[in-house]
């Protein structure tokens, strides 16, 4: 039976598995003289409790298909490789290369790019992909494969999977392979970890541990997909850094073709290309901005800052959500990842979500009132101070040079 | 022709903030009421004016959710905004879900009506779990297409649907046949005020409360023993950075802040 269970022999009724759960999900009970913790409807079987027992009386328990046989047929780390409108591969696709060739080789295993595109896509997107660390480039061409149909890509690479049984698949957090890896997740009935900041190895199962903000703000949680293959896992652009390409080495290109019963159930009738060009996501520098500006009408102060600094303007959530700014500024999980050379954080307190879009950064200059803002824990130089005051200072001092 | 669309929704916390006591580093409870997740209440309101539009055309909006008992209300609060019937899946054994487990429970869900569905709408994402897999994941398992993060529905017309959506690239109008599954984007709608009549309506409106064997799912697929994903671990990340104070009146910190933005960018 699956559920939250705790050893009555090993619990001490200490009651911190009731303080570290979020959802009223386990509670105290009496029994005779002795308290017990007890899992209630609340429960969301999220760990957190387990991880606070001191004494190790609880567990998720769960009953599972688990066929250790039949999973260690699978093999093999695959990334997969989307491209832009020209056909290029994006740079997501080289850093998920750049961590998948680490665990790769750390497992024992074998990297493998796929690539889908169009008959008229560039001819060294295979070169690339060989030089950015993948052993082998599965490459399909062909003209469904031309636009980004997430239904037609999913069958391409759920056909594959099965005939070749890879162990782990990652796709980066575009909008894409957001919508992809689904699709291929519910195919093969498999786990999908959305938005993952951290993977690594289990060193004792070599299970893929998959680490994402969760809960909506201030806990990590490392998810893992012990029974059912492949195990993937969707990275957002810039959480890893791209490997530089190695001239030297050599891959395998193994070309392959496309049901010919497969087709695009959906019609595209324009295309309207983003006519903004400035993004956050490749900006050097940044200015972000939080809810701890106060109001709407210290943005142009801010804006000035940015322009002062040749910087792009980035928010976070909340001030997307009230209307200040558009989305494209948002800075943190579910907007961009961020890499600059310099980030001002201004009256952002640093909520994981967006702490986790931050992680790329060099140098964190972080502005806000509040001392114990967690922002200040991702920063290098912090100012305790009213941000309005400190950053009209210094832009008159910018302005004066 | 009739149109029978299923709207799914999410019960999500009011706020998604948890708040951490500093002192003893677990977090603070307190009664969080539980609204409709954010992007499914633009999703509702994006079937409505399907419905609005469909001039005299019989257009029916069925709201779904798995979710503790709790969330019926929330249903009955669509209902009184214009939904027709509202489907809530509870059961212990759909507790501890995760994106597959959720997919299948509702794919099962929408099985058990009455009649059959033309569309599923989804909001693009939950704002207490930001995946965005669930509308991907049904087309999928269903078997139809599914256009996400759409941010213009410009109607259905005989039989297919039409809208603007996002890309990497930026935006496309598309075009698909129904049955099809599309995500919005929480912009794309401010969902309506309730009317008189739809609460009403609702006060009367039974909103149909069913356990996993009344809709034929299999428990071997459902919560926790369904979900290949398994949370092993949650904690609060450590500072990686011990930041460095630049203290001072606000003259000296904008100085040493212009000295130290000039070595960086150097």
């Amino acid at each position: 039976m699956s559920g939250l269970v705790v050893d009555r022999e090993l619990c001490i009724g200490c009651g911190r598995c009731v303080r570290a759960c979020a959802s009223g999900g386990i509670e105290l009970v009496w029994e005779g003289p002795r308290k017990f913790a007890q899992a209630t409807d609340a429960c969301v079987f999220c760990g957190s409790c387990v991880d606070a027992c001191p004494v190790d009386a609880i567990e998720i328990a769960k009953d599972g298909p688990a066929s250790a046989g039949d999973l260690a047929s699978y093999r093999d780390f695959w990334v997969f490789a989307q491209v832009d409108a020209a056909g290029h591969v994006l740079p997501v696709a080289f850093e998920l290369l750049g961590r998948a060739r680490t665990l790769a080789d750390a497992r024992g295993c074998r990297l493998v790019a796929l690539l889908g595109e169009g008959p008229a896509a560039p001819a060294d997107n295979v070169d690339a992909l060989i030089r950015a660390g993948a052993d082998e480039v599965i490459v399909c061409r062909d003209e469904r494969l031309s636009s980004l149909d997430a239904e037609v890509f999913a069958q391409w690479i759920c056909s594959l999977a099965r005939e070749r049984k890879p162990e782990v698949i990652l796709y980066g957090a575009t909008a894409f392979g957001r919508e992809l890896a689904p699709g291929v997740a519910v195919r093969l009935q498999t786990g999908l970890t959305a938005d993952c900041t951290v993977l690594e190895l289990d060193p004792a199962t070599g299970l893929l541990q998959q680490t994402r903000p969760a809960f909506g703000g201030n806990l990590m949680a490392t998810i893992v997909c012990p029974a059912h293959r492949p195990q993937m896992a969707t990275v957002r652009p810039g959480v890893f850094a791209a490997p530089a390409p190695d001239s030297e080495r050599i891959g395998a290109v193994s070309e392959v073709a496309l049901d010919a019963a497969l087709t695009s159930r959906v019609r595209v009738l324009e295309v309207e290309p983003a006519h903004d060009a400035a993004s956050v996501a490749d900006a050097e520098r940044l200015v972000v901005v939080g809810r701890g500006i106060g109001s709407k009408k210290s943005l142009p102060l801010m804006r000035k800052l940015a322009d002062l600094l040749g910087a792009e303007l980035g928010c976070t959530r909340p001030l997307v959500e009230a209307g200040w700014l558009e989305y494209r500024h948002q800075v943190g999980q579910t907007g961009a990842s961020v890499a600059p050379e310099l980030l001002i954080s201004v009256g952002v307190s640093g909520a994981i979500q967006h702490l986790a879009g931050i992680g790329g950064a060099k140098t964190v200059i972080a502005i806000n009132d509040d001392p114990e803002a967690p922002i200040f824990g991702a920063a290098q130089y912090k100012v305790v101070g009213d941000c309005i005051e400190v950053v009209q200072a210094l832009v008159e001092r910018l302005e004066a040079k | 022709m009739s149109v029978h669309i299923v709207v799914c929704v999410k019960a999500v916390p009011s706020t998604t903030e948890v708040k951490m006591d500093p002192k003893t580093n677990t977090i603070v409870r307190d009664g969080r009421a539980s609204v409709v997740n954010p992007f499914d209440a633009t999703a509702l309101e994006l079937a409505l004016r399907i419905k609005d539009e469909a001039a005299g055309k019989p257009v029916r909006v069925t709201v779904l959710s798995m979710g503790i008992p709790d969330t019926a209300r929330l249903l009955r609060d669509c209902i009184a905004r214009g939904a027709d019937a509202g489907l809530l899946l509870s059961d212990r054994a759909f507790a501890g879900a995760d994106t597959l487990a959720t997919t299948y429970a509702l794919t099962c869900g929408i099985d058990a009506l009455d009649e059959p569905v033309d569309l599923v709408v989804c909001g693009k994402m939950a704002v207490d779990g930001d995946t965005a897999q669930i509308g991907p994941e049904l087309g999928g398992a269903l078997d139809i297409p599914c256009i996400a993060d759409v941010q213009e529905l410009l109607g259905v017309e005989d039989g297919v649907l039409r809208a603007r959506r996002a890309t990497d690239g930026g935006r496309e109008l598309v075009e698909v046949a129904l049955p099809a599954v599309i995500t919005v984007a929480k912009d794309a709608a401010q969902l309506r005020m309730p009317s008189i009549a739809g609460v009403l309506a609702a006060q009367d409106a039974e909103v149909e409360v069913r356990t996993a064997a009344e809709v034929g799912a299999d428990t071997a697929r459902t919560g926790l023993s369904g979900s290949p994903t398994q949370v092993v671990r949650s904690f609060v990340p450590e500072r990686t950075h011990e930041a460095t104070a630049i203290e001072g009146t606000v003259a000296q910190q904008a100085d040493r802040l212009a000295e130290l933005i000039e070595e960086v960018l150097r």
